[in-house]
């Protein structure tokens, strides 16, 4: 029989504010351990929690770029469960009137756009860390709790089980985390810790609709462990009813090193998460006039920028989905061309040598030593005719060292292009005169022999005479 | 003259005029202290040093003749659920038995500021659970006007110092009657704020949507002083209330004529003392007598008030006490993992009454019976709420019993917790509706115990309440008399 | 008798408490005298009722996205059970 599988991401992300959900402690990442704390976050007898005003935004701002619903009546309530990086032993989180509810991304994958519905959004607490004195919290004899973390605001945002394929997951968190980035709510840095996911898994024979029995992996912190999680899961709850089992719903943890989900075997009861109003937080009201305020703040979400970059600028799909990936990217984009570079040009560079060059060190857009700026002057150059795109090359590298100019560059190096006929014909001729064996093949009627003259002439001029017209003049002279 | 029997407006007066000193007050009360803190059993923890010590500062002061605040050098007490920078707090808990706060609560800043003499923690039920102070986990509290009985509680120890000259002010906090209820078997005023009134940051938690801080004195007079210095909103409490707060002794006027004055028929339950109805019925004559007019209302939801209460109480409580764990402060017992450490510390170092509403609280929250126990209980809050809105559009005041008896004996009631829950009709339903309500010595048990007359107002109209307790104390002389104590009596 | 033993065990268990044997007998009735306690408000009709979590109506209350201090290390691990190297300790964990 064949399956199909059915998948649901939980994303959580945590916001870029400068204070806890609860509380004025910092939330920057990095401190030494147990130094982000207060009464309040440390759950101290008596303390009260006071909602941060940017959590609040962040958060319908998050969902009005998902096209959620706002709810006008919102309210927190408190999930209870005991765990040692949960101070109070209750997480304060958003159980049945969460801010945002009934949204969707649309994705791309082969060349198809997928509709991937949102269940909800809730604000939440992020929990303390915990470092084990062994390898593995099994076996840890004991285990040492860092509160810095408790209290970080966490976004959740739940989707309905709209993926069937390890690709459209990852898509799917990408563009979650490409829309989060647009809106400058969330680091999104998932190495630490700024986004991670929770995925449910079932699977159902192609053709049918009834939903399987599904699997849980908790904090999958990579876009290669989703994926890979996945693709494990599938084959293994397909080789599990191959084999005529059933899946055992559970939660199973991702074992990076291995490859594989384990299932946890947990001895606990089964979670009765006691859900209760948080008496402490009054509601959340908010207005239609506010909602729109927020709409109106939002920057142009990445949907609407590769419209606009397929549509203005003529950017093939494909470039215009990579460059909008990201909102850094794509504001380094809009800043290449703002001086009039040539818009497609512009892709080419920015996702050839500069991406290139980039990965290579490791570095992102945000820290590219060749600014905007000066990329679409350089591009600006070629279009000119300035410099040819061979001789771009070595400008950009130049750039890539140094602060300088490319005019600067084009002119201490000596790299203009050169336009001037007699300069060009001077060489044209001399090579003509020193290759006979490539002028006699073209003139007994190879014409593809051209192409060692005009490799012979551009290396004779260093590069720097403009193609087009080494060509045009070998022409001309070998017709002669 | 005793000045360990004065309330604080005749001692600040005193101080003002240089006729004793801050030290010698405090000494005074320490004195009693020494005598008959045996006998009763206030305190949990006494802060003597420094309370001299403020009484010192405060002597400097007037000494270079400047002005000083209401409560400056009157030595008074915090229950032992307010929490104290570097003076433990316990909650009369062993789960607390050593635990420092690194804060002070929002009450104890506001207080500090006017520069009293503090004089310790107080007693009371463990985690405010009871109405006796009998479920402290370390000693119970003696009523001073008869030491076999209880002060009632959960503020029993703060009731009891003030009534037994051993402070001549303190805090409670009230979540189901636990300031009025001990204030009217003790004799002393006791007055439950609105909610929102007072911030409840640093109030250890017992049903947060219920808990409010508030006086305990001597007389009206001291209660209105005392509310002027701890009401007002407080940003690090969400639930505070941002209106204005007036100057509460502008409202020491007396005053009633024609005030209307409403009279719950179920209020006088079935069971009800017969020397409580009758001290409560010759108060309302006397408020007829002063002008007030009496109307008979009815607030049909109230008998179910308390199964109302104790459904949403024990629910909050349940999750405001997961956070004692053993995990990162409080006590500790060793298991072989976690889960163990966190059980093992949780049994050993609760007491019965405790794990009793933990266990309700959590089997009305768990999946199956929200709606049917908590939920409704909720609703009927609402139907509660409702009762009193609309009582509250034909009179101004309620007035009614604190408690339906007066102070019990020790150890009669504490095997049946059902029994001793009836004690809080008359209150709970006050907090179920966020109301504020004052009560004040109206009389006493043919055995010679007070009782205590409550007035119950409009969200925020503590004016009133004042007001109308003024009035009432004025014209008799209950608040005059206080507790013969201690054959060590010095 | 509405409440079983295991009910009570149950709640023990969400609760963190450990019912000795001889005990339970004693909880699962006093557990179940109190439901019995509470039975009465199922009389009252509560269909177009709105539950009422907060005592007064009271909404939108923020605080502004500043930092504020935070402890001292010290001070927040003072009333630590057990500590080590800056963090609080505590057993094995056997869940994860």
């Amino acid at each position: 029989m064949n399956y199909e599988a059915v998948i649901g991401l939980e994303i959580h992300s945590e916001l870029k504010t400068n204070t806890k959900i609860f509380c004025g402690c910092a939330t920057s990442f990095g401190a030494e351990q147990n130094t982000h704390v207060c009464p309040v976050c440390l759950g101290l007898p008596g303390v009260l929690p006071v909602v941060n005003k940017r959590v609040v935004e962040f958060a319908i701002k998050a969902g009005l770029a998902t096209n959620c619903t706002i709810n006008n009546y919102s309210k927190f309530d408190r999930k209870n469960y005991y765990y040692p990086d949960l101070p109070k032993n209750f997480q304060t989180s958003q159980y049945d009137l969460p801010i945002a509810e009934h949204g969707y991304v649309d994705i791309e994958v082969d060349g198809k756009t997928k509709r991937i519905r949102l269940t909800r959004i809730h604000m939440e607490e992020d929990a303390g860390k915990l470092v084990h004195s062994g390898t593995t919290i099994k076996d840890s004899a004991t285990s040492n709790v860092d509160y810095n973390r408790t209290g970080v605001p966490l976004l959740e945002i739940v989707s309905e089980p709209d993926m069937s394929s390890a690709a459209e997951a990852r898509t799917y968190m990408e563009k979650v985390k490409s829309i989060l980035e647009y809106i400058d709510v969330s680091n999104c840095r998932m190495e630490q810790g700024n986004l991670r996911a929770d995925l449910n898994v079932s699977l159902r024979p192609v053709g049918t609709t009834e939903l399987g029995t599904r699997t849980e992996m908790k904090n999958i912190n990579s876009f290669k462990a989703l994926e890979d999680a996945i693709s494990y899961e599938i084959e293994r709850q397909t080789e599990v009813l191959e084999d005529g089992g059933h899946i055992v719903q559970e939660t199973r943890t991702w074992d990076p090193a291995r490859g594989i989900t384990l299932s946890m075997r947990s001895k606990e009861e089964a979670h009765d998460y006691r859900y209760m109003p948080e008496p402490d937080l009054p509601p959340i009201v908010t207005t239609p006039e506010q909602i729109e305020r927020y709409r109106q703040e939002l920057p142009e979400l990445p949907d609407a920028r590769q419209a606009r970059l397929t549509g203005q600028y003529g950017l093939s799909a494909y470039d215009a989905a990579v460059i909008t990936a990201s909102r850094q990217l794509a504001e380094y984009f809009d800043a290449v061309i703002v001086d009039g570079a040539d818009p497609k040009l512009a892709a080419n560079w920015i996702m050839g040598d500069l991406a290139k060059n980039l990965n290579a060190e490791g570095k992102t857009i945000e820290d590219s030593p060749v600014e905007a700026k000066r990329l679409g002057a350089m591009i600006l150059l070629i279009s000119k005719g300035t410099i040819s795109s061979k001789i771009a090359k070595k400008v950009f590298e130049e750039m890539w060292k140094s602060p300088d100019d490319p005019e600067k560059i084009v002119k201490d190096k000596g790299l203009v292009q050169i336009t001037d006929t007699k300069a060009i014909e001077a060489i044209v001729d001399a090579v003509i005169a020193a290759n006979p064996k490539p002028v006699a093949d073209y003139q007994g009627g190879n014409k593809k022999a051209i192409g060692a003259l005009v490799g012979q002439v551009m290396k004779q001029s260093k590069g720097k005479a403009n193609p087009a017209m080494v060509n045009q003049l070998l022409a001309a002279r070998l017709e002669q | 003259m005793k000045l360990y029997d004065q309330p604080a407006h005749v001692l600040h007066d005193m101080l003002v005029n240089k006729e004793i000193t801050a030290t010698e007050l405090t000494q005074a009360v320490l004195a009693r202290m020494d005598a008959v803190e045996d006998e009763v059993g206030a305190y949990l923890t006494q802060t003597r040093d420094t309370a001299l010590q403020q009484a010192a500062q405060t002597d400097a002061k007037i000494a270079r003749g400047e002005a000083i605040a209401f409560l400056e050098g009157i030595p008074g007490a915090l229950k032992d659920n307010i929490c104290t920078k570097g003076v433990k707090t316990t909650c009369a808990s062993k789960i607390l038995e050593h635990f420092v706060p690194p804060y002070n609560a929002a009450v104890v800043e506001k207080l500090q500021a006017a520069n009293p003499v503090l004089l310790g923690k107080t007693n009371m039920d463990e985690f405010a659970m009871g109405g006796s102070t009998e479920n402290s986990a370390y000693h119970p509290t003696h009523n001073p006007w008869n030491t076999e009985c209880v002060p009632g509680g959960s503020s029993g120890g703060s009731a009891a110092a003030v009534a037994a000259g051993m402070a001549i002010w303190a805090l409670g906090s009230d979540t189901g009657g636990s300031i009025r209820q001990p204030a009217s078997f003790c004799g002393v005023v006791g007055m439950k704020p609105t909610y929102g009134r007072v911030s409840r940051y640093g109030l250890v938690a017992y049903a947060s949507s219920l808990d409010q801080i508030g006086p305990l004195t001597r007389d009206v007079t001291d209660c209105a002083h005392l509310l002027n210095v701890i009401a007002g909103h407080d940003a690090m409490d969400s639930t505070s209330s941002a209106a204005a707060v007036p100057d509460y002794t502008k409202a020491l006027v007396q005053d009633v004529k024609g005030l209307k004055i409403g009279l719950p028929k179920e209020y006088f339950v079935k069971g009800m003392d017969a020397d409580v109805e009758k001290a409560i019925r010759t108060a309302i004559e006397q408020f007829r007598v002063l002008g007030a007019e009496i109307i008979d209302i009815s607030l049909p939801h109230t008998e179910y008030a308390i199964s109302t209460y104790y459904l949403i109480a024990p629910a909050e409580a349940a999750t405001n006490l997961e956070r004692y764990d053993g995990v990162s402060y409080g006590e500790r017992i060793d298991g072989v993992d976690i889960m163990e450490m966190m059980t093992n510390t949780r049994t050993q170092k609760f007491g019965a009454e405790v794990k009793r509403r933990i266990m309700i609280g959590n089997y009305a929250l768990s999946a199956g019976y929200y709606d049917a126990y908590y939920l409704k209980a909720l609703k009927v809050r609402t139907l509660i709420q409702q009762d009193y809105a609309k009582a509250f559009e034909t009179v101004d005041v309620i007035v009614a019993p604190t408690a339906p008896t007066p102070a019990f004996k020790i150890g009669s009631m504490i095997s049946d917790p059902l029994q001793m829950y009836l004690q809080d009709v008359c209150t709970v339903p006050l907090n179920l509706a966020g109301l504020p309500g004052i009560s004040v010595p109206c009389g006493y048990s043919n055995q010679h115990m007070p009782i205590g007359l409550q007035i119950i107002g409009k969200p925020l109209a503590e004016e009133t309440l004042l007001r109308t307790a003024y009035t009432y104390e004025q014209s008799q002389s209950f608040h005059k008399e206080m507790a013969v104590l201690g054959g060590k009596q010095a | 008798m509405k409440v079983s033993k295991k009910d009570m065990e149950n709640v023990a268990v969400l609760s963190r408490l450990s019912i000795p044997e001889a005990e339970a007998a004693q909880y699962t009735s006093q557990l179940d005298a109190f439901l019995a306690y509470v039975e009465n408000l199922k009389s009252v009709p509560t269909d177009s009722v709105k539950p009422t979590t907060y005592a007064l109506p009271v909404q939108n209350v923020f605080r502004e996205d500043v930092v504020k201090p935070s402890l001292e290390r010290e001070a927040a691990l003072a009333n630590a059970p057990l500590r080590e190297d800056g963090y609080f300790k505590v057993p094995r964990i056997l869940e994860e």
